[in-house]
Protein backbone atom coordinates (compact mmCIF):
# COMPACT_ATOMS: atom_id res chain seq x y z
CA UNK A 1 0.00 0.00 0.00
CA UNK A 2 1.33 3.33 -1.24
CA UNK A 3 0.06 6.27 1.69
CA UNK A 4 1.18 9.54 0.26
CA UNK A 5 1.00 12.43 2.35
CA UNK A 6 1.21 15.59 0.37
CA UNK A 7 3.70 18.40 1.51
CA UNK A 8 3.26 21.94 0.56
CA UNK A 9 4.59 23.60 2.95
CA UNK A 10 1.32 24.27 4.77
CA UNK A 11 2.19 23.15 8.54
CA UNK A 12 3.21 20.31 10.38
CA UNK A 13 2.21 17.19 7.58
CA UNK A 14 4.50 14.66 10.15
CA UNK A 15 1.87 14.75 12.76
CA UNK A 16 -0.40 13.02 10.41
CA UNK A 17 2.69 10.70 9.36
CA UNK A 18 3.39 10.07 12.93
CA UNK A 19 -0.26 8.56 13.67
CA UNK A 20 -0.29 6.55 10.56
CA UNK A 21 3.13 4.90 12.08
CA UNK A 22 1.50 3.79 15.31
CA UNK A 23 -1.21 2.27 13.27
CA UNK A 24 1.73 -0.14 11.46
CA UNK A 25 1.05 1.76 7.91
CA UNK A 26 4.07 3.73 6.23
CA UNK A 27 3.62 6.37 4.28
CA UNK A 28 6.09 9.07 2.61
CA UNK A 29 5.90 12.61 2.44
CA UNK A 30 6.15 14.51 -0.92
CA UNK A 31 6.05 17.71 -2.42
CA UNK A 32 6.52 15.68 -6.35
CA UNK A 33 2.89 15.63 -8.59
CA UNK A 34 4.30 12.68 -9.73
CA UNK A 35 4.56 10.89 -6.69
CA UNK A 36 1.58 11.88 -5.66
CA UNK A 37 -0.27 10.36 -9.05
CA UNK A 38 1.15 7.40 -8.44
CA UNK A 39 -0.15 6.90 -5.14
CA UNK A 40 -2.84 4.27 -3.60
CA UNK A 41 -3.83 6.90 -0.76
CA UNK A 42 -3.66 10.09 -0.93
CA UNK A 43 -3.98 12.26 2.19
CA UNK A 44 -4.32 16.08 1.42
CA UNK A 45 -3.50 17.49 4.87
CA UNK A 46 -2.93 21.56 5.76
CA UNK A 47 -2.82 23.95 8.51
CA UNK A 48 -2.68 27.62 7.24
CA UNK A 49 -3.90 30.23 5.25
CA UNK A 50 -5.46 29.86 1.92
CA UNK A 51 -3.91 32.35 -0.07
CA UNK A 52 -0.14 30.66 0.71
CA UNK A 53 -1.11 27.53 0.47
CA UNK A 54 -2.55 27.88 -2.83
CA UNK A 55 -0.28 29.51 -3.91
CA UNK A 56 2.47 26.78 -3.18
CA UNK A 57 0.48 24.09 -4.64
CA UNK A 58 0.23 25.78 -8.22
CA UNK A 59 3.95 27.08 -8.05
CA UNK A 60 5.07 22.92 -7.35
CA UNK A 61 2.31 21.35 -9.92
CA UNK A 62 -0.11 19.54 -6.78
CA UNK A 63 -2.32 21.42 -7.87
CA UNK A 64 -3.11 19.44 -11.24
CA UNK A 65 -1.81 16.53 -9.63
CA UNK A 66 -5.14 17.14 -7.20
CA UNK A 67 -7.40 16.87 -9.74
CA UNK A 68 -5.52 14.37 -11.40
CA UNK A 69 -6.19 11.32 -8.78
CA UNK A 70 -9.15 12.57 -7.84
CA UNK A 71 -10.52 12.24 -11.30
CA UNK A 72 -8.42 8.24 -11.32
CA UNK A 73 -10.55 7.37 -8.75
CA UNK A 74 -7.41 7.00 -6.15
CA UNK A 75 -8.67 7.65 -2.52
CA UNK A 76 -8.33 11.07 -1.06
CA UNK A 77 -8.41 12.10 1.98
CA UNK A 78 -8.41 16.03 2.90
CA UNK A 79 -8.04 17.45 6.54
CA UNK A 80 -8.92 20.62 7.83
CA UNK A 81 -7.51 23.38 5.04
CA UNK A 82 -7.16 20.96 2.47
CA UNK A 83 -10.82 19.93 2.92
CA UNK A 84 -11.51 24.10 2.07
CA UNK A 85 -8.89 24.08 -0.27
CA UNK A 86 -10.61 21.53 -2.19
CA UNK A 87 -13.79 24.08 -3.01
CA UNK A 88 -13.91 26.62 -5.44
CA UNK A 89 -13.40 29.82 -3.61
CA UNK A 90 -12.60 30.72 0.25
CA UNK A 91 -13.21 34.40 1.96
CA UNK A 92 -10.08 33.93 3.81
CA UNK A 93 -6.97 35.97 2.99
CA UNK A 94 -9.97 38.79 1.12
CA UNK A 95 -11.03 35.79 -1.02
CA UNK A 96 -8.94 33.20 -3.11
CA UNK A 97 -9.73 30.99 -5.78
CA UNK A 98 -9.14 27.43 -4.85
CA UNK A 99 -9.38 24.22 -6.34
CA UNK A 100 -12.29 23.88 -8.03
CA UNK A 101 -12.88 20.23 -7.12
CA UNK A 102 -15.81 20.26 -5.54
CA UNK A 103 -17.95 23.59 -5.45
CA UNK A 104 -18.61 25.86 -2.89
CA UNK A 105 -17.50 28.70 -1.04
CA UNK A 106 -15.20 28.35 2.51
CA UNK A 107 -16.24 31.00 4.92
CA UNK A 108 -15.71 32.31 8.58
CA UNK A 109 -17.62 32.15 11.44
CA UNK A 110 -19.57 34.58 12.37
CA UNK A 111 -20.01 34.60 16.11
CA UNK A 112 -23.15 36.40 17.09
CA UNK A 113 -22.68 35.02 20.64
CA UNK A 114 -19.87 36.71 22.85
CA UNK A 115 -19.04 32.60 24.22
CA UNK A 116 -18.68 31.79 20.97
CA UNK A 117 -14.86 31.48 20.56
CA UNK A 118 -13.04 31.86 16.91
CA UNK A 119 -11.15 29.94 16.10
CA UNK A 120 -12.79 27.38 16.90
CA UNK A 121 -10.64 25.06 19.13
CA UNK A 122 -10.83 21.93 20.44
CA UNK A 123 -13.48 18.76 20.70
CA UNK A 124 -16.65 18.77 19.23
CA UNK A 125 -19.44 15.92 18.38
CA UNK A 126 -19.58 14.77 14.72
CA UNK A 127 -22.76 13.44 13.10
CA UNK A 128 -21.89 11.10 10.23
CA UNK A 129 -24.58 11.28 7.51
CA UNK A 130 -26.31 7.44 7.51
CA UNK A 131 -23.76 4.97 5.26
CA UNK A 132 -20.25 7.49 5.62
CA UNK A 133 -18.14 4.46 6.02
CA UNK A 134 -15.28 7.11 7.85
CA UNK A 135 -17.70 6.66 10.92
CA UNK A 136 -15.97 4.04 12.74
CA UNK A 137 -17.77 4.68 16.40
CA UNK A 138 -20.96 3.35 17.73
CA UNK A 139 -21.59 6.71 19.84
CA UNK A 140 -21.88 10.28 19.31
CA UNK A 141 -17.77 11.09 19.69
CA UNK A 142 -16.19 14.75 19.68
CA UNK A 143 -13.33 15.29 17.65
CA UNK A 144 -10.59 17.87 17.51
CA UNK A 145 -11.31 20.84 15.36
CA UNK A 146 -8.93 24.02 15.18
CA UNK A 147 -10.64 26.42 12.40
CA UNK A 148 -11.85 29.75 11.99
CA UNK A 149 -13.27 28.97 8.16
CA UNK A 150 -15.94 26.58 7.36
CA UNK A 151 -16.57 24.95 4.17
CA UNK A 152 -20.52 25.71 2.56
CA UNK A 153 -20.84 23.34 -0.39
CA UNK A 154 -23.34 24.20 -2.84
CA UNK A 155 -24.48 21.11 -3.46
CA UNK A 156 -26.13 20.08 0.17
CA UNK A 157 -25.52 16.05 -0.45
CA UNK A 158 -21.93 16.58 -0.39
CA UNK A 159 -21.89 16.76 3.45
CA UNK A 160 -21.22 13.62 5.02
CA UNK A 161 -20.74 15.08 8.44
CA UNK A 162 -21.88 18.37 10.72
CA UNK A 163 -21.06 20.08 13.51
CA UNK A 164 -21.86 22.58 15.30
CA UNK A 165 -20.48 26.27 16.23
CA UNK A 166 -23.07 28.43 16.85
CA UNK A 167 -24.80 27.36 13.69
CA UNK A 168 -24.36 23.71 12.34
CA UNK A 169 -21.62 23.64 10.01
CA UNK A 170 -20.19 21.32 7.29
CA UNK A 171 -17.64 19.06 9.35
CA UNK A 172 -16.95 16.29 6.24
CA UNK A 173 -17.66 15.87 2.70
CA UNK A 174 -17.61 13.10 0.30
CA UNK A 175 -17.76 12.63 -3.31
CA UNK A 176 -17.07 9.06 -4.59
CA UNK A 177 -13.28 8.16 -3.87
CA UNK A 178 -12.72 12.00 -2.29
CA UNK A 179 -13.22 12.37 1.23
CA UNK A 180 -12.74 15.21 3.80
CA UNK A 181 -12.86 16.30 7.14
CA UNK A 182 -12.67 19.57 9.04
CA UNK A 183 -11.32 18.38 12.07
CA UNK A 184 -7.94 16.75 12.77
CA UNK A 185 -8.39 12.74 12.95
CA UNK A 186 -4.38 12.57 13.48
CA UNK A 187 -5.03 14.29 16.56
CA UNK A 188 -8.07 13.04 17.55
CA UNK A 189 -6.98 10.75 19.92
CA UNK A 190 -7.99 7.02 19.20
CA UNK A 191 -11.19 7.72 17.45
CA UNK A 192 -9.30 9.29 15.13
CA UNK A 193 -6.76 6.78 14.37
CA UNK A 194 -9.62 4.37 13.63
CA UNK A 195 -11.17 7.12 10.98
CA UNK A 196 -7.15 7.23 9.75
CA UNK A 197 -7.08 3.37 9.76
CA UNK A 198 -10.81 3.00 8.17
CA UNK A 199 -9.55 5.25 5.47
CA UNK A 200 -6.35 3.75 4.35
CA UNK A 201 -8.00 0.38 4.75
CA UNK A 202 -10.53 1.62 1.90
CA UNK A 203 -12.97 -0.70 3.56
CA UNK B 1 -21.42 21.83 20.91
CA UNK B 2 -18.07 22.46 21.69
CA UNK B 3 -16.74 20.20 24.93
CA UNK B 4 -14.92 22.05 27.48
CA UNK B 5 -11.59 21.24 27.70
CA UNK B 6 -9.42 19.41 30.73
CA UNK B 7 -5.44 20.09 29.97
CA UNK B 8 -2.73 18.55 31.95
CA UNK B 9 0.63 20.69 32.80
CA UNK B 10 3.81 18.94 33.17
CA UNK B 11 6.93 20.85 33.85
CA UNK B 12 10.21 19.47 32.58
CA UNK B 13 13.34 19.39 33.76
CA UNK B 14 16.63 18.09 32.22
CA UNK B 15 14.02 15.67 30.49
CA UNK B 16 11.97 14.54 33.66
CA UNK B 17 8.53 15.87 34.85
CA UNK B 18 8.94 17.46 38.49
CA UNK B 19 7.26 19.54 40.65
CA UNK B 20 8.28 22.47 42.71
CA UNK B 21 8.12 21.57 46.58
CA UNK B 22 7.94 24.96 48.79
CA UNK B 23 11.75 24.76 50.78
CA UNK B 24 12.66 21.56 49.59
CA UNK B 25 13.10 22.35 45.62
CA UNK B 26 12.39 20.40 42.92
CA UNK B 27 11.21 16.51 42.87
CA UNK B 28 11.31 14.51 39.89
CA UNK B 29 8.23 13.18 39.08
CA UNK B 30 9.46 10.76 36.55
CA UNK B 31 9.16 10.23 32.09
CA UNK B 32 7.15 12.75 30.52
CA UNK B 33 6.13 10.10 28.07
CA UNK B 34 4.75 8.24 30.25
CA UNK B 35 2.80 10.40 32.15
CA UNK B 36 1.65 11.88 29.21
CA UNK B 37 0.59 8.21 28.04
CA UNK B 38 -1.14 7.78 31.18
CA UNK B 39 -3.34 10.98 30.90
CA UNK B 40 -4.03 10.29 26.94
CA UNK B 41 -5.30 6.70 28.44
CA UNK B 42 -7.49 8.54 30.91
CA UNK B 43 -9.01 10.55 28.27
CA UNK B 44 -7.01 14.28 28.61
CA UNK B 45 -8.30 16.94 26.05
CA UNK B 46 -4.76 18.66 25.97
CA UNK B 47 -1.37 18.57 27.23
CA UNK B 48 1.24 21.17 28.08
CA UNK B 49 4.86 20.27 28.80
CA UNK B 50 6.74 23.63 30.20
CA UNK B 51 10.48 23.46 29.70
CA UNK B 52 11.59 25.05 33.38
CA UNK B 53 15.17 24.84 32.19
CA UNK B 54 17.15 27.88 30.62
CA UNK B 55 20.48 25.68 29.48
CA UNK B 56 20.89 24.83 25.88
CA UNK B 57 22.12 21.02 27.23
CA UNK B 58 19.21 20.43 28.64
CA UNK B 59 16.51 22.30 26.23
CA UNK B 60 17.93 18.96 23.48
CA UNK B 61 16.81 17.10 26.35
CA UNK B 62 13.69 18.52 25.91
CA UNK B 63 12.79 18.38 22.49
CA UNK B 64 13.61 14.90 22.54
CA UNK B 65 10.68 15.09 24.87
CA UNK B 66 8.26 16.31 22.63
CA UNK B 67 9.64 14.14 19.44
CA UNK B 68 8.94 11.56 21.75
CA UNK B 69 5.16 12.35 23.08
CA UNK B 70 4.46 13.32 19.19
CA UNK B 71 5.14 9.30 18.37
CA UNK B 72 2.99 7.90 20.65
CA UNK B 73 0.26 10.48 21.85
CA UNK B 74 -2.58 11.67 19.27
CA UNK B 75 -3.94 14.56 21.22
CA UNK B 76 -2.55 18.07 21.05
CA UNK B 77 -0.32 19.29 22.50
CA UNK B 78 1.64 22.54 23.25
CA UNK B 79 4.87 23.27 24.15
CA UNK B 80 5.90 26.57 26.58
CA UNK B 81 8.97 27.87 28.54
CA UNK B 82 12.18 29.37 27.08
CA UNK B 83 10.44 30.47 23.77
CA UNK B 84 11.62 33.94 22.86
CA UNK B 85 11.93 33.93 18.75
CA UNK B 86 10.50 32.01 16.00
CA UNK B 87 13.18 30.13 15.27
CA UNK B 88 12.39 28.51 18.37
CA UNK B 89 8.89 28.25 17.62
CA UNK B 90 9.65 26.42 14.88
CA UNK B 91 11.90 24.07 16.38
CA UNK B 92 9.56 23.01 18.73
CA UNK B 93 6.42 22.76 16.44
CA UNK B 94 8.85 20.89 13.76
CA UNK B 95 9.26 18.08 16.88
CA UNK B 96 5.22 17.77 16.79
CA UNK B 97 3.91 20.29 19.17
CA UNK B 98 0.53 21.55 18.02
CA UNK B 99 1.13 24.73 19.51
CA UNK B 100 3.67 27.46 21.36
CA UNK B 101 3.20 29.39 24.55
CA UNK B 102 4.89 32.68 25.38
CA UNK B 103 4.76 34.41 28.26
CA UNK B 104 7.23 36.90 29.60
CA UNK B 105 9.05 37.14 26.06
CA UNK B 106 5.22 38.64 24.94
CA UNK B 107 5.48 41.10 27.35
CA UNK B 108 8.96 42.11 26.57
CA UNK B 109 8.59 41.70 22.94
CA UNK B 110 4.93 42.06 21.82
CA UNK B 111 5.91 41.54 18.43
CA UNK B 112 7.02 38.08 18.92
CA UNK B 113 3.06 37.06 19.32
CA UNK B 114 2.56 38.66 15.53
CA UNK B 115 5.87 37.13 14.05
CA UNK B 116 4.81 34.00 15.21
CA UNK B 117 0.98 33.96 13.93
CA UNK B 118 2.26 34.98 10.65
CA UNK B 119 5.03 32.45 10.36
CA UNK B 120 2.37 29.71 11.65
CA UNK B 121 -0.81 30.74 12.18
CA UNK B 122 -2.66 32.41 15.27
CA UNK B 123 -3.91 28.56 16.37
CA UNK B 124 -0.35 27.77 16.89
CA UNK B 125 0.38 30.90 19.65
CA UNK B 126 -0.53 30.85 22.84
CA UNK B 127 -0.37 33.96 24.89
CA UNK B 128 0.09 33.00 28.66
CA UNK B 129 -0.18 35.29 31.43
CA UNK B 130 0.01 35.93 34.85
CA UNK B 131 -1.91 37.62 36.73
CA UNK B 132 -1.94 39.56 40.36
CA UNK B 133 -4.24 41.13 42.10
CA UNK B 134 -3.88 44.55 43.07
CA UNK B 135 -5.54 47.80 43.68
CA UNK B 136 -7.86 49.53 40.84
CA UNK B 137 -6.10 52.28 39.77
CA UNK B 138 -6.12 54.23 36.37
CA UNK B 139 -2.98 52.26 34.99
CA UNK B 140 -4.47 48.96 36.21
CA UNK B 141 -8.50 49.18 35.65
CA UNK B 142 -9.17 45.91 36.26
CA UNK B 143 -7.44 45.51 39.10
CA UNK B 144 -4.97 42.88 37.49
CA UNK B 145 -1.28 43.31 36.89
CA UNK B 146 0.76 41.24 34.56
CA UNK B 147 3.60 40.43 36.50
CA UNK B 148 6.66 38.42 34.49
CA UNK B 149 9.59 36.10 35.53
CA UNK B 150 7.56 33.67 36.89
CA UNK B 151 5.31 36.21 38.61
CA UNK B 152 8.64 37.90 40.16
CA UNK B 153 8.55 41.15 38.47
CA UNK B 154 5.49 43.25 38.21
CA UNK B 155 5.01 45.48 35.24
CA UNK B 156 2.73 47.76 36.12
CA UNK B 157 0.07 46.79 32.92
CA UNK B 158 -3.26 45.93 33.14
CA UNK B 159 -3.86 42.39 32.75
CA UNK B 160 -7.13 42.97 31.06
CA UNK B 161 -5.35 45.38 28.80
CA UNK B 162 -2.90 42.92 27.84
CA UNK B 163 -4.93 39.63 27.40
CA UNK B 164 -6.66 42.27 24.45
CA UNK B 165 -3.36 43.36 23.04
CA UNK B 166 -2.90 39.56 23.06
CA UNK B 167 -5.81 39.04 20.67
CA UNK B 168 -5.13 41.69 18.38
CA UNK B 169 -1.58 40.98 18.21
CA UNK B 170 -2.46 37.66 16.71
CA UNK B 171 -2.83 35.64 19.69
CA UNK B 172 -4.89 32.46 19.03
CA UNK B 173 -5.69 31.57 22.22
CA UNK B 174 -4.74 32.87 26.34
CA UNK B 175 -3.74 30.90 29.08
CA UNK B 176 -4.15 33.17 32.08
CA UNK B 177 -2.57 32.07 35.08
CA UNK B 178 -3.48 33.87 38.93
CA UNK B 179 -0.54 34.24 40.79
CA UNK B 180 -2.76 34.41 43.92
CA UNK B 181 -4.42 30.84 43.85
CA UNK B 182 -1.48 29.06 42.08
CA UNK B 183 -0.28 26.26 43.72
CA UNK B 184 -2.89 27.01 46.65
CA UNK B 185 -6.26 24.32 45.24
CA UNK B 186 -8.51 26.23 46.65
CA UNK B 187 -10.03 27.43 43.53
CA UNK B 188 -9.37 29.52 39.85
CA UNK B 189 -9.27 33.34 39.77
CA UNK B 190 -12.68 33.34 38.71
CA UNK B 191 -13.19 37.23 38.57
CA UNK B 192 -10.56 37.72 36.24
CA UNK B 193 -10.91 34.56 34.10
CA UNK B 194 -14.32 36.13 33.81
CA UNK B 195 -13.77 39.41 32.92
CA UNK B 196 -10.83 38.01 29.67
CA UNK B 197 -13.16 35.44 28.34
CA UNK B 198 -15.77 38.13 28.12
CA UNK B 199 -13.34 40.42 26.56
CA UNK B 200 -11.66 38.58 23.82
CA UNK B 201 -12.81 36.79 20.67
CA UNK B 202 -10.42 33.91 21.37
CA UNK B 203 -10.38 30.70 23.75
CA UNK B 204 -9.71 31.48 27.15
CA UNK B 205 -7.69 28.91 29.53
CA UNK B 206 -8.20 29.20 33.08
CA UNK B 207 -4.90 28.49 35.10
CA UNK B 208 -3.89 27.77 38.58
CA UNK B 209 -5.45 27.06 41.86
CA UNK B 210 -7.33 23.60 40.08
CA UNK B 211 -8.01 21.38 43.20
CA UNK B 212 -11.11 19.60 43.10
CA UNK B 213 -13.44 19.10 39.60
CA UNK B 214 -15.63 21.53 41.64
CA UNK B 215 -12.98 23.95 40.77
CA UNK B 216 -12.86 23.09 37.28
CA UNK B 217 -16.90 23.46 36.87
CA UNK B 218 -16.40 26.99 38.11
CA UNK B 219 -13.82 28.04 35.71
CA UNK B 220 -15.55 27.22 33.13
CA UNK B 221 -19.12 28.09 34.04
CA UNK B 222 -18.74 30.96 36.54
CA UNK B 223 -15.73 32.02 35.08
CA UNK B 224 -16.57 31.61 31.28
CA UNK B 225 -13.53 29.51 30.54
CA UNK B 226 -13.29 27.03 27.77
CA UNK B 227 -10.52 25.29 29.45
CA UNK B 228 -9.20 24.37 32.59
CA UNK B 229 -5.55 23.66 33.58
CA UNK B 230 -4.83 20.97 36.25
CA UNK B 231 -1.34 19.60 37.31
CA UNK B 232 -0.79 18.37 40.77
CA UNK B 233 -4.75 17.39 41.15
CA UNK B 234 -3.76 14.43 38.66
CA UNK B 235 0.21 13.69 38.91
CA UNK B 236 0.01 12.58 42.63
CA UNK B 237 -3.06 10.26 42.02
CA UNK B 238 -5.75 12.56 44.09
CA UNK B 239 -7.65 12.62 40.70
CA UNK B 240 -7.61 10.79 37.39
CA UNK B 241 -8.57 12.61 34.35
CA UNK B 242 -11.40 10.39 33.95
CA UNK B 243 -13.04 11.09 37.51
CA UNK B 244 -12.67 14.56 37.17
CA UNK B 245 -14.82 14.53 33.29
CA UNK B 246 -17.17 12.46 34.98
CA UNK B 247 -17.88 15.12 37.81
CA UNK B 248 -17.94 17.69 34.88
CA UNK B 249 -20.56 15.76 32.89
CA UNK B 250 -22.42 15.33 36.18
CA UNK B 251 -22.86 19.26 36.69
CA UNK B 252 -24.20 19.66 33.12
CA UNK B 253 -20.71 20.59 31.69
CA UNK B 254 -20.25 19.52 27.87
CA UNK B 255 -17.09 17.74 27.88
CA UNK B 256 -15.30 14.53 25.73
Amino acid sequence: MNVVIIDYQAGNVTSVQRALASLGVESCITPDPNVVRAADRVIFPGVGAAASCMANLRSTGLDQALHDVVNAGTPVLGICVGMQLLFSHSDEDGGVECLNILPGTVKRFQPTDQQLKVPHMGWNPVTFSEGESLQTETVLTPYYFVHSFYCSPTDESLTVARSEHGIEFCAGVRRDNLVAMQFHPEKSGPAGLRLLQRFVEGT
Amino acid sequence: MLTKRVIVCLDVRAGQVTKGVKFQGNVDLGDPVEYARRYYEQGVDELVFYDITASAEQRSLFIDVVERVAAEIFIPFSVGGGIRDVDTMRTVLLAGAEKVSVNSPAVRNPEIITAGAEAFGAQCIVVGMDAQKVETTKAIPSGYEIVIDGGRTPTGQDALAWAIEAESRGAGEICLNAIDTDGVKQGYELTITRMVSDAVGIPVIASGGGGTPQHLIDAVTTGGADAALIASMVHYGDYTVGSIKADMAQAGVPIR
